[in-house]
């Protein structure tokens, strides 16, 4: 195993290894097809370079724990726009999520319709190539269309196209106030149509889901703002059943990570699949999955969905349109069925890429297809 | 600026590409008389000129298709152009390149307010596009200054923003899916009405690669409910750090305005004489917007005053009705304008950390004190993003070259202080050569590997973008 504690000794290990390498933040979501080969941590590079609170930026180590990252931010009242999810407990693993591996996966949470997702917010990379050159790409300011934006590139790419030794984002201020609305007894066809309806209001919410039974909203901002669009969408909703709301922050933030961690399926058995799709078709999809339980977020724009092991998802209702990730199951099933979605159409420039980016394919060999 | 010796064998080739053009497109469509070609000669950097050696105006994706395989079969370059209005000649055609406007296809193909998004031809212009969907009260975010005239494809060319990208991002983060020919003819699409990818971000990629990737045909770009209402608030300073201070202190403070856009004395005064808005002689000034209800608006903006007034404003002025909303903004948006009846001006974009303002700003005056040339300075100020207007007199000898000088000297300037040669114009021609001061060369070679991979006979808008030394071994090849 490999630990370098700075750039050049990260680059001099992939340049020097001489079999494939297992890229590793915090160890804490394995998504992906199984990968063998020799683990290169970056747990040792971290550390924040640099927090401008006064220009909404800031600048850490790949290594660096996603905690260390969010509790400088809190400090300073302000915070990573994205709401990364934590993977821990849904995916049964331990270990200190990173910086880089929410970049690596390009994780958000249910403030993704509002925010974006974190390739949004995420505004520099330095990362080492698979022949050992570190290289940069954007920078750490908020507007910058200086050259090929590799930024983006490198979100979600799952360490295939380099090792991320370093990145930047910007941030938005803390949130002084917040509720959840919710309305009870619904169908997903009727939930998806109850968050279309607010997603499509002047009433701006940062969060729209639907699971058991319930359509939930968030509402945040400073406290007069947060309470007139309380008033408003109470109304708006009171047409589609009994309004529920909850006015205890303390209370929105536990119903919200626990939406965002997909808490539903914690400790459940069978694979997990996250389908990314347009709202309104989610219902379609929803009952020709005919999967015994799943979830909305995003406004219905994403589901998860607890399905049988070993069924491939794929395989239903192929016409609608969008991508189907299997998030867990055993690695023989991964193997068989494929951890991403495949997208013929666009296979030839994606290992073009990967060729120029790593032209030994050594770097998480396989890990995308 | 340079720009590379034309091939004599393309250009030998005129007559068979023109014919085999005419065969694959309506006849009205093959551009190629002398006299007409002159319309495609440049774009909004008006300073250099050169014909094409034939322009195509396609109304279908097929067609798109057809031009860049023949033009890919007979080694002849293609610059794509949506309006032509790139500051950075980014639609600057060579004599021996194919020019391929888009101005034909502006169709809505779909429009789909459930699920928020609107598929358009990327010929449509920006502003169009919210026109196709506010009488359902939605608009489409990017607001770039050119909105009236500028197409969506050049949009996601060079990734436009706009004054209001501070709360709702720029052209990337409200693009969803996009139609794109690749320069063989090959047609892709990447991304559609849902969010994220499922492999590579090739949408991110695609977005701001100033048309050398590919010509994209069709876009789904995400459309937002219309706020409440918006409100801006006028802000004199006598200094420019005093103000730079405060946006500062703003954004610390926790409020998301919309925009926070900034002005200097020499804008201010420009703006005045031109427009007549009623601004306050003063050196500095903000217009801070915020939306949302009323009651929404009053909160945001109390405390906005509240941050101001610690600052000692020689001017505060908060809007109370749309007519004094509009005149906040007529000077801002006529600055541009404004400062062109003053002389010709070359405006840059470099952008910088909110932090390097006041130093940015300053090293600038001096700057125009040592090269002798006037500067105004507007920009929008929450995101760092500057547009120093250079003045100059194109009719006097040296004068553009003496311009260019001193705005690469404030764009080095800019990246010196932590950012980066352009904000949202995008290099062009006109940021292509300095674009070693911000990047090493390994980083600008695996830029150029992006391209071997789309296009590898370097035929797409060839001679943008990186340094004509950088990119010269494969535009020959």
């Amino acid at each position: 195993m490999f630990e370098p504690a700075t750039e050049q000794q990260l680059s001099d290990a992939v340049r020097d290894a001489t079999g494939p390498l297992k890229i590793r933040g915090g160890g804490t979501r394995p998504i992906g097809n199984p990968v063998t080969g020799e683990v290169l941590s970056t747990a040792n590079l971290s550390g924040i370079s640099l927090y401008e609170p006064g220009a909404l930026t800031i600048v850490a180590q790949a290594g660096t724990p996603l905690a260390e990252i969010e509790a400088a931010l809190a400090a300073e009242n302000q915070r990573l726009p994205f709401e990364p999810m934590d993977h821990r407990v849904l995916l049964g693993t331990t270990g200190t999520p990173t910086i880089g591996g929410v970049v690596a996966a390009n994780i958000a949470g249910p403030r993704r319709i509002q925010a974006g997702s974190c390739r949004d917010s995420l505004i520099g990379v330095r990362f080492v190539d698979g022949s050992g050159t570190a290289i940069k790409n954007g920078g750490r300011v908020m507007k910058n269309v200086t050259g090929y934006d590799l930024v983006k590139l490198m979100a979600g790419s799952y360490g295939t196209l380099g090792v991320i030794t370093e990145v930047s984002f910007k941030l938005l201020p803390g949130i002084a106030a917040s509720a959840t609305i919710c309305v009870d007894g619904s169908t997903p066809d009727r939930a998806v149509e109850i968050m279309s309806r607010v997603l499509g209001s002047p009433f701006e919410v940062s969060a729209a889901a639907f699971g058991g039974g319930r359509t939930l909203f968030r509402i945040e901002g400073f406290a007069d703002s947060v309470a007139y669009r309380r008033t408003q969408l109470k109304t708006l909703l009171s047409e589609y059943g009994e309004v529920g709301l909850e006015t205890d922050p303390a209370k929105t933030a536990e119903i919200w990570a626990n939406i965002a961690n997909v808490a539903a399926f914690h400790n459940t058995a069978g694979d997990l699949w996250r389908i990314s799709v347009k709202p309104s078709d989610a219902p379609a999809l929803v009952a020709e999955l005919g999967v015994t339980e799943t979830m909305l977020d995003w406004g219905g724009g994403l589901i998860w969905a607890l399905a049988d092991p070993g069924t491939d998802l794929r395989a239903i209702a192929p016409h609608i349109k969008g991508h189907r990730t299997l998030i867990r199951a055993d690695d023989a099933t991964k193997a068989k069925l494929g951890v991403f979605h495949p997208e013929p159409g666009l296979a030839a420039i994606s290992q073009g890429l990967r060729a120029k980016f790593d032209p030994r394919g050594i770097l998480n060999p396989g890990l995308m297809g | 600026m340079e720009m590379p010796a034309p091939d004599a064998t393309v250009l030998a080739k005129k007559t068979l590409l023109v014919e085999r053009l005419s065969a694959a497109l309506p006849e009205d469509a093959v551009i190629h008389a002398e006299r007409e070609l002159r319309v495609y000669e440049c774009d909004a950097l008006t300073a250099y000129k050169c014909p094409p050696l034939c322009a195509v105006l396609p109304a279908t994706t097929e067609e798109v298709a057809a031009v860049l395989k023949i033009c890919h079969d007979m080694d002849v370059p293609v610059v794509p152009r949506g309006s032509g209005t790139s500051l950075a000649g980014g639609a600057l055609p060579t004599a021996d390149s194919v020019i391929l406007g888009v101005a034909r296809m502006n169709d809505v193909l779909e429009t789909n307010y459930d699920d928020r998004y609107i598929r358009v031809q990327t010929g449509r212009t920006n502003l169009s596009v919210t026109g196709a969907v506010e009488e359902n009260g939605f608009f489409y975010a990017p607001d770039p200054s050119s909105q009236l005239a500028c197409a969506i494809a050049g949009n996601i060319a060079m990734n436009s923003g706009g004054a209001h990208c501070l709360k709702y991002g720029v052209t990337t983060n409200n693009l969803l899916g996009v139609k794109m020919v690749q320069m063989d003819g090959t047609v892709i699409e990447v991304g559609g009405a849902h969010l994220d990818a499922a492999g590579y971000d090739l949408l991110g990629l695609i977005c701001g690669s100033e048309g050398q990737l590919g010509v994209v045909t069709e876009a789904t770009l995400r459309i937002l409910r219309q706020p409440e209402g918006a409100r801006p608030v006028l802000m004199g300073f006598d200094s420019n750090e005093v103000a730079g201070q405060c946006v500062s202190d703003i954004i610390k403070a926790g409020v998301l305005p919309v925009a926070i856009e900034f002005m200097d004395r020499p804008v201010i005064r420009a703006t005045e004489a031109f427009a007549g808005a009623g601004y306050p002689d003063c050196e500095a000034l903000l217009i801070v917007e915020v939306e949302g209800s009323e009651k929404e608006i009053d909160e945001q903006l109390g405390l906005i005053l509240q941050i101001a007034r610690k600052h000692n404003p020689v001017e505060l002025r908060e809007s109370t009705s749309p007519e004094e909303s509009a005149r906040i903004w007529l000077g801002r948006k006529s600055a541009f304008g404004a400062m062109g009846q003053i002389n010709d001006y070359m405006c840059l974009d470099g952008t910088i950390p909110v932090s390097s303002l006041p130093m940015v700003l300053g090293r600038i005056g001096e700057l125009s004190k040592q090269y002798g040339l006037d500067v105004g300075n507007v920009f929008h100020a929450g995101d760092g993003n500057m547009h120093p207007l250079i003045l100059f007199d194109a009719n006097k000898e040296g004068d553009l070259e003496l311009c260019e000088a001193m705005g690469a000297d404030i764009l080095k300037l800019c990246v010196e202080a932590g950012g980066c040669l352009t904000g949202e114009h995008g290099v062009g021609i006109e940021k292509r050569d300095l674009m070693t001061a911000q990047f090493a060369p390994q980083d600008l070679e695996i830029q150029m590997q992006v391209k071997d991979v789309f296009d590898p006979k370097w035929l797409l808008n060839p001679a943008k973008v990186f340094p004509l030394a950088s990119s010269a071994s494969r535009r020959a090849a």
